[in-house]
């Protein structure tokens, strides 16, 4: 497989603080990669050293194998779909959508054809002559789709550019932005600080935190084995808890739980002693015969499920989610429960 | 270096290869026509007096100190603190002071009230208040020197209502000099405490008021603290051209109603000039400028911590 | 209870302050409509004095002093305008380097050296290169006085405008010079329409720094007007005064239209 972007190394320092603390990725061609973390994790940084509005204070960033780090914005072949969207406030949408086109010097009928063709692809035809205040956030947004895409760059990049929008419009938008990487075959840089939207669109996620990359890997893989603590809090939820390791290999531990039962689970952790179990709380169980008991402090309405909030024998919280479904047996506060954990259901972390 | 770099806060910094470059032409006409003229007014202010208005480069205090001392109207007495400057100074000062308070007074209840307009007609109300703003002074100060006269329509006015039975002789005084300079310049107080009026979060005069405060309490406790630095903006803002105004003193004064502004331009007339004299008392009247801005630059930053 | 916004009293002091500050502006436009020779008394309406403006024994006197006023004002705004962008672009656009504190300082230097001053400073300079006063020091005065006027609103707008227009201009391949050209600098058109006009009516405007700068036999407007008044007010004044009245607001209304119409356009 192609690879698109290869980053290597790349440090971005702000005098005394640091952005990044040396990144290195393999972003496919034709894929659908995102930059996921919270705010300050150094993900719209990497995007705009990719994009050229920051350079990089040490590093390599490769496009198709060519080092372009000191490319100036205007040569590098990415386009970008700003977070604001940047219109041009003072041209109409079809010369926004053609501007690329105009500064690489296509001719005018052909430009406006090919700005036409994209606005058709982004379903705005009709609101060409307008000018970009007059649009609605999701058609603004669809616009700077279309401006980003008309020059055809071989990578688009996208810095939270649904964060905007209301909620309904960013669920369809996600099913959207995903077909149209699809049809055009152009490979999708996306950032959020979003997982939802993350999980739902990507091929392949990065996770940041603190200028490093944590984790990557498909939105399954990084679910289901993350690989730390930052990974497994950061996407979903989960429970975290103590154990004693006795023995790792091949990536599989074993390991006491508080109870004192014996488990035997996959691991990302190389070495024995005390390490953190994530379990996920919808994969857990409430059965007389489990391997942890718990007492039943909290039970929480939630529509779709119910939160159970319980507390470990030894005093960790820990929290249940179950189907709420007609024949769901919901015990009372004060319960005693027995909690079964699924075949695959925990994770051991490597720090 | 590649891109279009922010600075460390994260502002925009897309010109920051060409800054100086593009302050270049700045530095050079301010530099040369301003700052080093100044500089070389500082210089002036030690130099020899010539007759017919010109300069001797040879260094002395001369200037200074027919400000400060005098020795008599034929030199040889013995030296004595020269009162006539500092008097004109001295009314310069409080005709700026008492300008100063006539406007806040005047300035503060009409910015407030622009400010609290709903947002349509509130641009009206500003627009009615700057237009004044940008006729030309001479103008304006023509005007009142017309209607002040002793048969001009401010007296007519006030005989034909029975107020008074002769014409007061308001010109050439220096209660025709306050009224210009207070005329003068009160769009200058309205405009920043407008726009600090305009950024108080009413909010927090709501939150004082269901704590119990009544109004007058609310405007001591909360809202002035909050729109300081827009008084301060305006009183320095009036305070430093009424001190240094030449139209009013000299269009409304008259001899008795000496201000700086006169006095530094007759310095500069004619064969009977003083140069040096002049460029001594322009000298005197920035510093006192400066301790002003030093002043305000204090209270400033006292009311921000 | 009327809120928080309400005080008594506050209209009745703004309608003052409005009555203190159109008054000798009403005057002086009912004064010019006078028949009368006599300025004190009121002869009945005619625009005879406004005939007398272009007719009169003083209309060449006049008219020369306008012509130079309105040249000098064109040429200063223009170059002061120019100047303002430049400088703007540095201070908004160009982070944090040395000397932009300094920058800032020199930039507002005109606003805070009293007008009186300015004018010594300015004559001492030029008679000690040895420059000749006249229409030349004049425009050299009045462009520097003019930037920080012109600066304000232009600063004010650059830093309205975020950014990102022109990143997204050079993220599509615009080279900085076409990023300039086309999205920032009809972007920054509004801010450059009113800083040339401040400049203009405040090149227009000055008496005391020309009246110290002008040299003998030169003329603008105001010191014409000046030396006219310092002879006595004659009614002819009082058109030519009606007249330039006319112009400010004129330009005024011009610059909060076009304020207006750029706030609204741009986001």
């Amino acid at each position: 497989m192609d690879v698109a972007v290869s980053i290597r190394n790349a440090v971005k320092r702000y005098g005394a603080t640091t952005a990044l603390a040396g990144v290195s990725l393999d972003i496919t061609n034709n894929a659908f990669f995102t930059l996921l973390g919270p705010s300050g994790c150094g993900k719209t940084t990497l995007l705009r050293m990719i994009a050229g509005f920051e350079a990089a204070s040490e590093g390599e960033i490769l496009l198709f194998g060519q080092n372009i780090v000191d490319l100036e914005p205007h040569l590098r072949p990415v386009n970008t779909v700003f977070q604001n969207y940047a219109l041009f406030p003072h041209m109409s949408v079809i010369d926004n959508v053609a501007f690329g086109l105009r500064m690489k010097g296509v001719e005018i009928a052909a430009r406006r054809a090919k700005a036409g063709r994209m606005l058709e692809l982004v379903h705005l035809s009709a609101l060409a002559d307008r000018l970009p205040s007059q649009l609605s956030g999701g058609q603004q947004q669809r616009v700077a789709l279309a401006r980003a895409l008309a020059p055809e760059p071989k990578v688009l990049l996208l810095d939270e550019p649904l964060s905007a929008l209301d909620l309904k419009l960013r669920q369809a938008m996600r099913v959207e932005l995903k077909q149209l990487q699809e049809e055009t075959g152009i490979t999708f840089l996306f950032v959020t600080h979003d997982q939802d939207e993350a999980l739902a669109m990507s091929d392949r996620i990065a996770v940041m935190s603190q200028g490093l990359v944590q984790q990557v890997g498909t939105a399954r893989d990084i679910y289901e084995v993350p690989v730390n603590r930052f990974v497994a809090e950061f996407i979903g939820e989960t429970n975290l808890i103590d154990v004693e390791v006795t023995r790792v290999s091949d990536g599989m531990a074993d390991l006491v739980l508080p109870s004192g039962q014996r488990l035997r689970c996959s691991s990302a952790a190389t070495a024995t002693g005390r390490h953190a179990l994530s379990i996920r709380p919808e994969r857990v169980t409430v059965t007389p015969d489990g391997q942890l008991t718990a007492t039943v402090e909290r039970v929480v309405y939630m529509g779709s499920d119910l939160r159970l909030l319980t507390r470990l024998e030894g005093g960790r919280e820990f929290t249940v989610r179950i189907q709420n479904a007609a024949r769901t047996a919901v015990p009372e506060p004060g319960a005693r429960i027995g909690l079964k954990l699924e075949e695959g259901a925990a994770r051991l972390l490597a720090d | 270096m590649a891109g279009l770099p922010r600075d460390e806060a994260g502002t925009a910094a897309s010109y920051a290869s060409l800054a100086r470059p593009l302050l270049l032409p700045t530095w050079l006409i301010i530099g040369v026509f301003l700052l080093l003229p100044v500089l070389l007014m500082v210089v002036y202010s030690f130099l020899t007096k010539e007759f017919r208005g010109g300069v001797e480069w040879t260094f002395t205090l001369a200037a200074y100190e027919q400000f400060f001392v005098t020795r008599g109207l034929f030199g040889d007495e013995p030296p004595s603190i020269e009162w006539t400057y500092i008097i004109i100074f001295w009314r310069s000062i409080w005709q700026a002071a008492l300008a100063t308070l006539l406007c806040l007074v005047i300035g503060f209840p009409t910015a407030w009230f622009i400010a609290t307009r709903p947002p349509q007609s509130r641009g009206i109300w500003l627009f009615l208040i700057t237009i004044p703003y940008w006729v030309n002074l001479l103008i304006r100060t023509v005007s009142l020197r017309f209607i002040l006269r002793d048969n001009g329509p401010l007296n007519d006015a006030l005989i034909v209502t029975g107020l008074i039975d002769a014409p007061l002789p308001i010109l050439n005084s220096d209660v025709a000099v306050q009224i210009g300079l207070f005329y003068s310049y009160l769009p200058f107080m309205v405009l920043p405490i407008y726009a600090a009026v305009e950024r108080f979060e009413f909010a927090l005069s709501e939150a004082a008021a269901d704590l119990y405060a009544n109004r007058w309490q609310v405007m001591l406790h909360v809202v002035l603290p909050a729109v300081r630095p827009g008084i301060l903006a305006g009183t320095i803002l009036v305070f430093i051209p009424a001190l240094g105004a030449f139209l009013a003193p000299d269009l409304l004064g008259g001899a008795k109603a000496f201000m700086i502004g006169s006095l530094i331009d007759e310095q500069f007339r004619g064969s009977q000039g003083n140069w040096p004299f002049g460029a001594a008392i322009s000298v005197i009247l920035m510093t006192l400028v400066l301790i002003a801005l030093f002043i305000q630059a204090r209270a400033a930053s006292r009311g921000a911590s | 209870m009327k809120g928080v916004r309400h005080y008594p009293g506050f209209l009745a002091i703004t309608l003052v302050c409005l009555a203190v500050l159109y008054v000798p502006l009403l005057v002086v436009a009912v004064y010019s409509f006078n028949a009368s020779t006599s300025i004190t008394k009121w002869g009945g309406f005619s625009l005879r004095w406004y005939v007398d403006v272009f007719t009169g024994p003083e209309a060449e006197r006049f008219g020369l002093a306008t012509w130079n006023s309105l040249t000098i004002a064109l040429i200063a705004a223009s170059i002061a305008t120019a100047v303002a962008m430049s400088a703007a672009l540095a201070m908004i656009r160009g982070g944090r380097f040395r000397g932009r504190g300094a920058s800032y300082a020199l930039i507002n230097l005109p606003l805070m050296v009293p007008e009186m001053v300015v004018a010594v400073a300015t004559l001492i300079f030029f008679t000690t290169i040895g420059l000749t006063t006249g229409y030349l020091t004049i425009v050299l005065a009045h462009i520097t006085f003019c930037i920080p006027f012109a600066y304000l609103p232009i600063a004010a707008r650059l830093s309205g405008i975020e950014d990102s227009y022109e990143q997204a201009a050079r993220d599509l391949y615009a080279t900085r010079w076409q990023a300039f050209r086309l999205v920032l600098l009809p972007l920054l058109g509004p801010g450059l329409m009113s800083g040339w006009l401040l400049a203009f009516i405040i090149s227009l405007d000055d008496f005391i720094i020309t009246n110290f700068v002008k040299g003998a036999g030169m003329e603008t407007l105001p010191t014409a007007i000046f030396g006219s008044v310092k002879q006595g007010i004659k009614p002819n004044i009082m058109a030519i005064s009606s007249l330039m009245l006319l112009v400010s607001i004129l330009f005024v209304s011009l610059s909060y239209i076009i304020n207006r119409r750029g706030r609204r356009a741009a986001p």
